[in-house]
Parts: C-alpha cells; sequence; structure tokens
C-alpha cells in the first residue's frame, strides 16, 4: 500500500486555516429567518397554557410554533435501537404538556433577525405548573413518566459462569462503590440547522451539523410525512462532534418543519448555554463491585451491580449501560463476570453516548478492581494486570459476555494486550518511575505513579456505504455515508481509496455526510468511520478499478495480465505507447452498450457490513504530582500505547489520541454537570463546565503497534474514542499512589480539588506547596 | 470625560459603563444584564494615562490590564501588580480589560481588589457635581458591591510611594491557569533598619464575598518575620474570614488554602523586605 | 428593543480593506463581521468571553469579538484569519498548522491562529509553557493541544531562523 499508512497532510485544511470552512452558521440563504426556541426552566412542570400573542406581534416576528401548531408532526421521535427490557420514551419536537427536563424545548419564535427572535421570545408566556422532580438514582422519586411509576428505563443482568459460586469459593474478595458523574461532548462549534423547503420542488434541504443526516433524513420523512427522496440532509463543516450531535434531537425534526411551514428558510444556531443544557450528557453511573481473587492477583470472579442515570428521555434506549456492562471485564480473563445494572429516569436532560460510550465507566470499574487487588496482594499493579490479560495466543478471545447489540458475544478479534502494556510500561520506564516516586513519597512530596490499560469496541454495523465514480472529465468521486467532525475523513477515505485505484489521494474527491451522495448510510460514531467507511470505500473502489480494468483489457485489444497502470490511465506493457486513460474509459462505460458486456458507468455502490465489532486495546501511564498546599493535580508524564490495527494516517491517529486522553482528563479533574435539589443546572456556562487547557494538557508520547483484524479488507480498527477510555482511570490510579498508604481511596470522578483535598494524608497539613 | 458624568448623571442605574467590556458584555450576551443606555468610556481621553513613577504612580482608569505586565513604571513602583497581572484573565481578557473596570465590578475573587488594597492605594471618584476619594480598603463593600455611587465614575488609581525595604507576595489557586481564583492572597511588608517588621498588609481574596484586609498581621509588628510566626498568622488570617462555599469548593477547603497562601506571601514579602 | 431604533455608521479597515456599516447600538463586533461583512472566519463557540474561538486582532491586540460592539471599532483597525494568508501561499503559522496537524475540525483554528500571531509578534523565541500560557484563553476540543504547540514553536524558529 501506497498511501494507507502514510502521514498524509489533510486535504481539509487548507480550506479550514484559511477562513473558508463552511459551518452551518455560515450559511445564508436569500429571505432566510431565524429561529430560537423557548425551553422549559422547570425540571418537571405541566405545561397548562402558552400565550404567544405578545411575541407574535413583536417587530420582525413572522411566527410562534408551540406543540400545538405542530400537527401530526406532533408526536415522539422513534429510538435506537431496541432492547427487550426497554421501557423506553422519547422527546417530540417540542413539549406538549410536559416538560421534563430544564431546557426541554416548549415553543420555536421565528424572527427576521437573531437579535428580533431572542426578544419576542421573552414576550412568549407559558404558564407552567411545576412538579416535583427526580434528581437522583435512589428509589421513589417522583415519576418521569406517568405510567412508569418506578423510573425504570431498564434491568438487565449479563452473565458469564456463576460468579456467585466463584465468589464463595474465591480465596479473598473484596468490594469497592465507585462513582462517576456526568458529562458531555462539548463541541466548539454548538449544534444548528439550516432548512429550505422548495414548494416547486417539492423537496426540502437541510444542512446540519450532526453526526447522523441519514438518520435525520428518515426522522423527518416520518414526522413530517414526506418521502424520504423528497429529503436531503447534508452535514456541511461540523466543528467537532463527540456524541453530542449523535442523536437526531428535537430540532432536527422542528427546524425543517418550520421550514416548511413557513415556506422560506430557516436557520437555527444554538448557543452555547443552551447547549450545556439542551445537549444530550453521559457517564454517571453508581457501581458497587465485587471482585473475588487469589493471594497471586488472578482474577476469579467479578460482580458488578450499578444503577445508571439515563435522562428524562431514552433516545438511544440503553445502549450506554450495555455497553458498560458487556465490557466490564476490558482485557483481562474472568472465569466468572456478572454485570446487572438498572437504568434509571430522572428529570435531566437525556443521556446518549459521548466519546466513550459506557466504556470509560467499564474501565474505570475494572481498573480501580485491579489496584485494589495488587494493593491487598501486595503486588506491583502493572504485573497483577500482565498476570490477568488475556494473551495474543487467546485471540480470538470469547469475554462470555453478550455484546451491547444483542448480537453474540463480546468477542475480542485480535490484539496483543501484553506487548501493548509492556510497550507503555518500557516508554515510561515504569519501574524507574515507581522507585522516583516511592522516594519523592518518602521525602514529603505527593508523587505517583499509574497504569491502566483497555480494550475498545470499534466499527459497529450495522453497515457502510460508500460510492466511488470515475467520470467522464476522468474527475475520481467518493461518497460515503459516513461524516466527519474533524476526524480527517476527507483525507484518509481518499488515501484508501487511491490505494485501490492506483492513483494520488488528492485525485479523489472524498464526499462524506450527505443523503444525495448514498442512498443510505449509517454517520460516524462509535469509532466506526474508518473501519466500516474505509472498508465499504475500499470494496467500491476495487470494484471501480476491477471494472476499468477489464475495460481498458477490451480497449487496448489484450488480456488483462498485459495491462500497466500509471496513474489515471492503463497502457499495454509490451507497447506503452498503446494508452487509455480513465476518463476515456469513462465515457466508453457511458455509453455500454450489451456488446461492452458491463453496466453502464465507471461507478460502484458497495457496502460494508461487518460481521462482528473489531476492538482496539491501549494501555495509558501517568506520572502525576499533587500540591499539598490546594490539592491541584500536575500530571508531569503522559505515555499511551495502543493498537487500533491497520492505521491508514498516522498523524490523525496521534491527534485522536491527544484530543481523547485531553477529554479524559477534563472528564476525570475538571468537568463536571452539577444540578442543584430542583434539577437546575449549576454549570451553566463555560464559567462553571471547566473544559481542559493548553496549560492542563501534558505532551504525550505514542506509541503504535499495529495487529490488523480480521473482520475488515485493510485490518482495521477504530480509534477516535480510545484516548478517552483510560484517563479517568489511570489518573486514579497516578493520584491514589500520590497519597501513599496514609491517603484517602479514588472512588469517584470527576475528582477536582476541594473533594482531593479531603484524601490528602494527615502529613500534608501545613506543607508548603509546589511553587 | 465631562459627557460620559452628564450620561451618569441623568441615566443614573439605567447606565452601565463599558470599558473593557470583560465583565459587561458576557453578561449582556446571557441577558442577565440590560442596561437602557451604555457609556463607553474607551474613547473618554486621558483616562488611560499612567503617571508618576516609583516615588508615587497614578493609573487611570481605563489603563489595559497588560500594561501591569509591560509598563516598566509599573513593575518598578508596584511590583505586586506586575507579579499578579498574568495571572488575570488569559491575553485576550488582558488586552481589552482596565484596571478601573476590574475595581468597579469587584468580583470576589478578583485580583486587582486585593492588590490595591495591599498597596493602600487610594482611589479618585467623580460625578458631575463633585470629586472624592476613597482609600482602597474602604472601597469595596461586599458582593459586586462598592461605594461607587450610580452616578460616579472611577477615574484614577493613586498608589503611594512604597516604603524602604519593602517586598510583596502573590498567589493563587484556581481550577485552571487564567480562572478566577479559589482563593488568592497578596501581601505588602516593610522592615526597618534592624529588620523588625514596621509595616505588613495581608488581604486575601476569593475566600468571602470581597477581599478581606487581615487583622491578624498586627502580630507581625515590631519582631523579625519569623517563618513559624508568619505561618501562624496565616492560619489566624483565614480564620478571620466567613469563606463561602459554591460548585468548585467548599468553605473548608477556602480557608484551608487560605491559611497556606497567606504564609506563603507573608514569606516572599519578608524575604523581598530583606533584599531591598 | 428600543435601542435599535438608532442606528450607527461604523467605518472600520478590516484586513486592509475599509468597510462601512450601518448597525444597531447591540451589535456585536462577531455578528458585524461574520454577518455584514460575509467574514464567516471567525467563529462564535460560547459569546461569553471564555472559548476564544471569536479572537480577532482589534488595533493589533487579541480581543474576543464577542465582547465588543460594532460601534467601538469605527474608526479601528480589525485583522481576521482572512487577512492572514497571501494569494498563492498561506501565512507561515497556517503553513506550520498544516504540517503539524494543528487542527481537526477547524472551529477553533482562527482564534487560536489570531491569538498567536498577535503573541509571535511580540514574543520571538517563547518556550513551550509560555505559548501553553498563551493560549490557555482558546479553548480546544479536537486536539489536546500537543500539535498546537509544535506548530507555533516551529512558525517561531522560522520567524526567527536566520535567512537560508
Amino acid at each position: 500500500m501506497k498511501f494507507v499508512g502514510d502521514r498524509h497532510l489533510r486535504k481539509e485544511d487548507p480550506r479550514l486555516l484559511t477562513g473558508r470552512g463552511r459551518y452551518v452558521a455560515d450559511i445564508a440563504l436569500p429571505g432566510l429567518l431565524h429561529a430560537v426556541l423557548l425551553r422549559s426552566p422547570h425540571a418537571h412542570a405541566r405545561i397548562h397554557r402558552i400565550d404567544a400573542a405578545r411575541a407574535r406581534a413583536h417587530r420582525g416576528v413572522v411566527d410562534v410554533v408551540t406543540f400545538a401548531e405542530l400537527g401530526s408532526a406532533g408526536r415522539a421521535l422513534p429510538m435506537v435501537p431496541p432492547h427487550p427490557e426497554l421501557r423506553g420514551r422519547n422527546f417530540a419536537p417540542l413539549a406538549a404538556d410536559r416538560a421534563r427536563y430544564v431546557g426541554e424545548p416548549v415553543a420555536a419564535v421565528v424572527a427576521e433577525s437573531r437579535y428580533a427572535a431572542e426578544d419576542a421570545r421573552e414576550l412568549v408566556e407559558v404558564e407552567y405548573e411545576p412538579l416535583p422532580s427526580a434528581q437522583s438514582l435512589a428509589p421513589g422519586t417522583p415519576a418521569v413518566h406517568d405510567d412508569i411509576a418506578d423510573n425504570l428505563a431498564g434491568r438487565v443482568s449479563l452473565r458469564r459462569g456463576d460468579t456467585a459460586a466463584a465468589l464463595r469459593a474465591a480465596p479473598r474478595v473484596a468490594s469497592l462503590r465507585l462513582r462517576i458523574g456526568r458529562g458531555g461532548g462539548q463541541p466548539m462549534e454548538t449544534r444548528g440547522l439550516v432548512a429550505d423547503w422548495s414548494p416547486a420542488l417539492e423537496q426540502l434541504t437541510v444542512w446540519a451539523s450532526s453526526q447522523v443526516p441519514h438518520q435525520i433524513r428518515q426522522f423527518v420523512a416520518d414526522l413530517l410525512e414526506l418521502a424520504p427522496h423528497q429529503i436531503r440532509v447534508l452535514a456541511p463543516d461540523v466543528g467537532g462532534g463527540f456524541g453530542a450531535k449523535l442523536i437526531v434531537y428535537p430540532e432536527d425534526v422542528l427546524i425543517p418543519f418550520l421550514a416548511r411551514r413557513l415556506a422560506r428558510p430557516v436557520r437555527w444556531i444554538e448557543d452555547r448555554l443552551e447547549h450545556m443544557l439542551a445537549a444530550t450528557q453521559e457517564r454517571e453511573q453508581e457501581h458497587e463491585v465485587t471482585v473475588g481473587f487469589d493471594d497471586e492477583g488472578r482474577l476469579l470472579a467479578l460482580r458488578d451491580r450499578f444503577v445508571h442515570d439515563t435522562g428524562a428521555y431514552t433516545p438511544r434506549g440503553l445502549v450506554v449501560p450495555l455497553l458498560t456492562a458487556s465490557m466490564l471485564s476490558g482485557p483481562y480473563r474472568i472465569p466468572a463476570v456478572e454485570s446487572t445494572f438498572e437504568s434509571r429516569y430522572t428529570h435531566r436532560v437525556p443521556v446518549t453516548p459521548y466519546r466513550g460510550a459506557g466504556q470509560p465507566q467499564a474501565v474505570f470499574v475494572i481498573e480501580r478492581v485491579l489496584d485494589l487487588v495488587a494493593r491487598e496482594t501486595g503486588r506491583d499493579r502493572a504485573q497483577v494486570r500482565l498476570a490477568n490479560l488475556v494473551r495474543a495466543q487467546d485471540m480470538p478471545w470469547d469475554t462470555g459476555l453478550p455484546n451491547y447489540r444483542g448480537s453474540g458475544h463480546v468477542i475480542l478479534d485480535s490484539g496483543d494486550l501484553p506487548s501493548v502494556l509492556r510497550r507503555a510500561l518500557e516508554g515510561a520506564r515504569y519501574e524507574a518511575r515507581v522507585e522516583e516516586a516511592r522516594r519523592a513519597r518518602a521525602d514529603g512530596r505527593l508523587l505517583g505513579v499509574g497504569v491502566a490499560a483497555y480494550v475498545e469496541l470499534t466499527g459497529v454495523g450495522p453497515f457502510e456505504s460508500a460510492r466511488v465514480r470515475i467520470d467522464a472529465a476522468g474527475r475520481i468521486s467518493a461518497w460515503s455515508g459516513v461524516t466527519t467532525q474533524g476526524q480527517g475523513l476527507e483525507t484518509t477515505l481518499a488515501q484508501v481509496g487511491a490505494d485501490e485505484l492506483g492513483v494520488t489521494p488528492p485525485e479523489v474527491s472524498v464526499v462524506t455526510g450527505d443523503t444525495a451522495g448514498v442512498e443510505h448510510g449509517t454517520g460516524s460514531f462509535a469509532s466506526r468511520a474508518a473501519v466500516v467507511g474505509g472498508s465499504a470505500i475500499a470494496l467500491a473502489a476495487r470494484d471501480v478499478h476491477a471494472k476499468a480494468r477489464r475495460l481498458a483489457a477490451q480497449a487496448l485489444g489484450v488480456g488483462e495480465g498485459d495491462l500497466e497502470q500509471r496513474g489515471a490511465a492503463f497502457s499495454d506493457r509490451r507497447r506503452p505507447e498503446r494508452r487509455v486513460t480513465f476518463a476515456e474509459l469513462a465515457r466508453v462505460a457511458g455509453a455500454a452498450t450489451a456488446a461492452l458486456g458491463v453496466e453502464p458507468g465507471l461507478e460502484a455502490t458497495r457496502f460494508f457490513q461487518p460481521t462482528d465489532m473489531a476492538y482496539s486495546s491501549g494501555a495509558h501511564v501517568a506520572v502525576v504530582e499533587i500540591d499539598p498546599l490546594s490539592a491541584g493535580v500536575r500530571i508531569l508524564g503522559y505515555w499511551i500505547s495502543h493498537d487500533s490495527g491497520r492505521l491508514i494516517n498516522p498523524l490523525i491517529v496521534e491527534g485522536q489520541l491527544h484530543g481523547a486522553v485531553a477529554l479524559g482528563i477534563g472528564s476525570a479533574l475538571l468537568e463536571e454537570v452539577a444540578y442543584d435539589e430542583a434539577g437546575q443546572l449549576l454549570a451553566g456556562s463555560y464559567m462553571d463546565y471547566l473544559l481542559p487547557t493548553a496549560t492542563d494538557v501534558p505532551t504525550m508520547a505514542i506509541d503504535h503497534l499495529e495487529t490488523l483484524s480480521p473482520l475488515n479488507p485493510l485490518g482495521l480498527k477504530g480509534v477516535g474514542e480510545s484516548g478517552a477510555l483510560p484517563v479517568p482511570a489511570v489518573l486514579a490510579s497516578a493520584i491514589e499512589d500520590a497519597l501513599g498508604p496514609d491517603g484517602g481511596r479514588v472512588i469517584r470522578m470527576p475528582l477536582g480539588p476541594a473533594r482531593l483535598m479531603e484524601l490528602l494524608p494527615p502529613s500534608a497539613e501545613g506543607a508548603p506547596g509546589l511553587p | 470625560m465631562d459627557e460620559a458624568l452628564d450620561l451618569l448623571a441623568r441615566h443614573g442605574e439605567d447606565a452601565k459603563l463599558l470599558a473593557g467590556g470583560q465583565s459587561l458584555v458576557p453578561m449582556m450576551n446571557m441577558r442577565l444584564v440590560r442596561p437602557a443606555v451604555v457609556v463607553d468610556l474607551n474613547r473618554v481621553a486621558a483616562l488611560d494615562a499612567v503617571h508618576g513613577d516609583a516615588g508615587g504612580l497614578r493609573l487611570g482608569a481605563l489603563v489595559r490590564q497588560h500594561a501591569l505586565e509591560r509598563d516598566g513604571r509599573i513593575a518598578a513602583a508596584a511590583p505586586l501588580l506586575a507579579e499578579a497581572a498574568p495571572l488575570i484573565g488569559h491575553l485576550q481578557t488582558r488586552a481589552r480589560g482596565t484596571v478601573g473596570g476590574s475595581l468597579a465590578h469587584a468580583d470576589p475573587a478578583a485580583e486587582l481588589p486585593a492588590c490595591m488594597i495591599a498597596l493602600d492605594a487610594v482611589f479618585h471618584l467623580r460625578s458631575a457635581r463633585a470629586a472624592r476619594s476613597v482609600p482602597a480598603h474602604e472601597f469595596f463593600r461586599g458582593l459586586l458591591a462598592t461605594a461607587l455611587g450610580p452616578d460616579e465614575l472611577l477615574t484614577e488609581i493613586e498608589l503611594p510611594a512604597p516604603a524602604p525595604h519593602a517586598g510583596h507576595g502573590f498567589a493563587e489557586v484556581a481550577r485552571r491557569h487564567g480562572d478566577f481564583a479559589l482563593v488568592g492572597a497578596c501581601a505588602v511588608l516593610a522592615v526597618d533598619q534592624a529588620g523588625a517588621c514596621r509595616h505588613a498588609r495581608l488581604v486575601i481574596f476569593g475566600a468571602g464575598d470581597g477581599p478581606h484586609l487581615a487583622r491578624a498581621t498586627a502580630a507581625l509588628l515590631g519582631a523579625a518575620p519569623a517563618p513559624a510566626r508568619l505561618a501562624e498568622v496565616g492560619r489566624a488570617a483565614a480564620e478571620e474570614i466567613d469563606a463561602r462555599a459554591d460548585l468548585h469548593a467548599t468553605a473548608a477547603y477556602r480557608r484551608r488554602v487560605a491559611a497556606g497562601l497567606a504564609a506563603r506571601v507573608l514569606t516572599a514579602a519578608a524575604a523581598r523586605a530583606k533584599a531591598a | 428593543m428600543a435601542g435599535d431604533a438608532v442606528m450607527h455608521d461604523v467605518r472600520v479597515t478590516v484586513n486592509g480593506v475599509e468597510r462601512r456599516a450601518r448597525v444597531i447600538p447591540r451589535m456585536l463586533l462577531a455578528d458585524l463581521l461574520r454577518e455584514e461583512f460575509g467574514l464567516t472566519g471567525t467563529h462564535l463557540g460560547c459569546e461569553h468571553g471564555a472559548c476564544g474561538a471569536c479572537t480577532v486582532l482589534l488595533d493589533g491586540a487579541p480581543t474576543r469579538s464577542c465582547l465588543v460592539f460594532a460601534v467601538q471599532v469605527d474608526g479601528g483597525r480589525v485583522e481576521t484569519v482572512e487577512g492572514l494568508a497571501t494569494p498563492g501561499a498561506l501565512h507561515p503559522l497556517q503553513e506550520a498548522f498544516r504540517t503539524r496537524h494543528a487542527l481537526q475540525c477547524g472551529f477553533c483554528t482562527p482564534g487560536i491562529l489570531m491569538t498567536l500571531v498577535a503573541y509571535l509578534r511580540e514574543h520571538a523565541s517563547p518556550s513551550e509553557a509560555e505559548i501553553r500560557e498563551a493560549l490557555s484563553g482558546n479553548l480546544c476540543r479536537c486536539t489536546g493541544y500537543q500539535h498546537i504547540v509544535q506548530a507555533a514553536l516551529d512558525a517561531a524558529a522560522h520567524a526567527t531562523a536566520p535567512p537560508a
């Protein structure tokens, strides 16, 4: 392969660097109207009456829409995926007679300018009857949905072996209670849409800052009762997703509804304060885990019971807790495992996956367990992990737990986990670091080393599609059903296509996220885009290449074995002056008669349907020092070893890892969504919801290992979320090490200085602190 | 200036002064504050002048915060300000944000109010009717509250000449670099020829409703500033504060950190005083 | 809003070109650039002065354009990301960003570029720690900052390198 594996510079960069990116807020159409949303200020309230008369009369206002005006569009959005245990409920484009979280959309105001729309929004009078709200995961909270009195969205138990018996038989048993708090993807670009209805064409065009344009098209078709071919949804340049743009939201249907109703283009751009309220979140769980082990630190049994906060609705069903439960054993061999969860409704913004999708929680649990086992047996934490890791010769390894889709077990397809861990340890000079930390602690410093390992589920189906075409001018275009929010697919998919077609990446023009480009598509999430999207591009490009060779052989009157390709042309190996270009072949194919023996067009549409998920793996090592005066954490060193199969573009992979680790640092030390007892968001802006800055993220060292996945043509595995998975775990491990034997245990994330202060050993009191 | 004062006199509470905009405009964007009138001070002549030298400095209220890091006269006359400045927000904040704006806004976690108290600064206020001066330690009246009347403008900050053999210290703890302090402290300490402390100011900020001028420093006067004594004074100073709790820190955390930072800044000030 | 009734004329030089607009008093500089002048390279990430995505240079100083009113820049000089490249060539900082993969989604990038342009004009040989501090007012969710810091160091070295 010439280009796959290359640190190819990105094709997207010239326009993004010069301010010529086109994000949804940059799209202006003649006659554009601006929509703003009125959102519930109550976590739980009946909506008795909405009086929009004064708002409608405001200068510049064109319309105010409430549930009453939605007509047949006034119903719940579909939920995916289904599950037999799920008692699911989803939101509608606007709240009807009940608001179930602060931020739930209640009305839309449409005006000639955003300033006017926001002014008019204040004039909409809503008669709310506030009701008590469910703000905890304890049983007995007020029902979020009247017909689900116990607030249970689902209860699932996944098992391997007989955990009860294994725990009884285990020489040693220990337990932990762990808590993980809520956070959000927080892309730098908030959500937004521009929708335009053409009465003449009876066509709806929607630009959406979304990870799933095809799903939006389907939901809009369902709710607005249009045929899918009447709707085109495009994701323009999107400023980050991280899961915040993964689901189809009420606004994704509402804005197109408004455009159709008003027969004028409508633009809605979410502002950051809205995003804090209304963009979905994830992570909040409370775990009680019990582990059975022996004196050598071998894991014999693991039982985890957890409660998961799913928020007020379940647009993504039970996916997040299922991922946590099914991935609980991580990269380790554990003969008996049981993971049971309850997903509970609360009057808060819904929970759907964000970068990591339930897996950081699983990694946190199993890695805290391993540190516990190491401590109890007096063994080194890295050695305990090595002793329990699934080995290369064990692959493929069936963990015995059903996967989150219910399509089989979690089966680690490939990898060499002990090597991955060893590389991290070597890269960090782990033993020297441990010794350094021990000496420093003897001197009174709070210095510690942490280690964590993980496997990550990637490359989920159901499928991805790709269409590759060479046109009569010789232009090569590739359309994919994936979308890009910064992960460089315009470049990486071009690298894949170029290798298959025998050309260079600049010659392959990649278009993602356009429902007019490919009829069926899934989108970008769950670390699937390069794996599934890349595989589909490879298959389609291969087909086109094969067809081109066949036509070239016919055109030159030689056998295919006598063809030689140089760039976008084939020649007769023995008489190289006889040559035919891609453009010429496309013209021939464009007029294909029966005699030619091929169907018209130098084009192919292919789907890649993965038979199973491909599993990436990795290990991180971190060195931290805690300032005894402030309990601030400094990350002094950070080493990453990872295996995501064949790397299409190592430069882009490194960027993904850096970014995901930074996000993980945020979720471990800084970012906390906090609510008061009434369900009001306390961290409602960037003053209080703290994202990591350049001074919070260390310089990281990365080591790549590539074990190819047997599950797709190129041996790819996903990497987009990888870096985020072990960060809270490795920092917990390092912080606990730094606190020393007289310090507290890290059982809760995020861990800000006030909480960490309470864990400091008594010797830290009155210490002068770090400079 | 007269136009600005006239507007303030006419509109009073309905008007807001716009200097750097780093505090006012976010609140307007979030629709938390809706003034009927915004009086833009940025073109008022001479409000951004810096006069004087180490013998006494006068800063116009509209002096940008980044001048505190860059202007050699300020670094010489009031090194405490030069040390605190890089911790005020970020590059962009300091390029626009003004000294007067920070003081008038009086965020309890802001650096400049505390520094001005420690430096015994005097603030000059003007209205259309009158002019008056208020010492810094009387200017801050509680959470986001100052001595400024609705028709008054802070025009100038006067810094007295520092005492001989004086030193300063500054430290703060924030969640991230550039954030408002969870707790901070600054100190000015002067010793006599024999090395005995003859002047001490310790101000703790971020812990309560406003900057707190510690009373406990009285115990330092007349004796050499020994480490154990400085630590004790730091602890006592922290106990004086009715510490607040919020999303980011508990009251207990703030008190504990305040004590540590107070000791640190007193130690730094004493060391510099000795070397001066 | 009552204040919208009075429009103001604004004349401002943007990237060396004089531009004019008639604006309501509360229009933000960011909206002036984006909506009136069509310079959509400057992005809005938070509108409360925390993320830095909207950073432009106002009279040479790095400024959050979401915190300045359009009327305030009358007679002033604004530089935005659109003014960095010359026809046919990227600015050295942009070139360094490309080479080092210092951008992913690109949304924060213009604000970071403008902040670094201002910073590097005044600091010829910054250390890594100094660059991280200089960037602490610009949030990036994609890159983890490491490549951005490398690109900034490259650009600083390039600017101070002796001519070949």
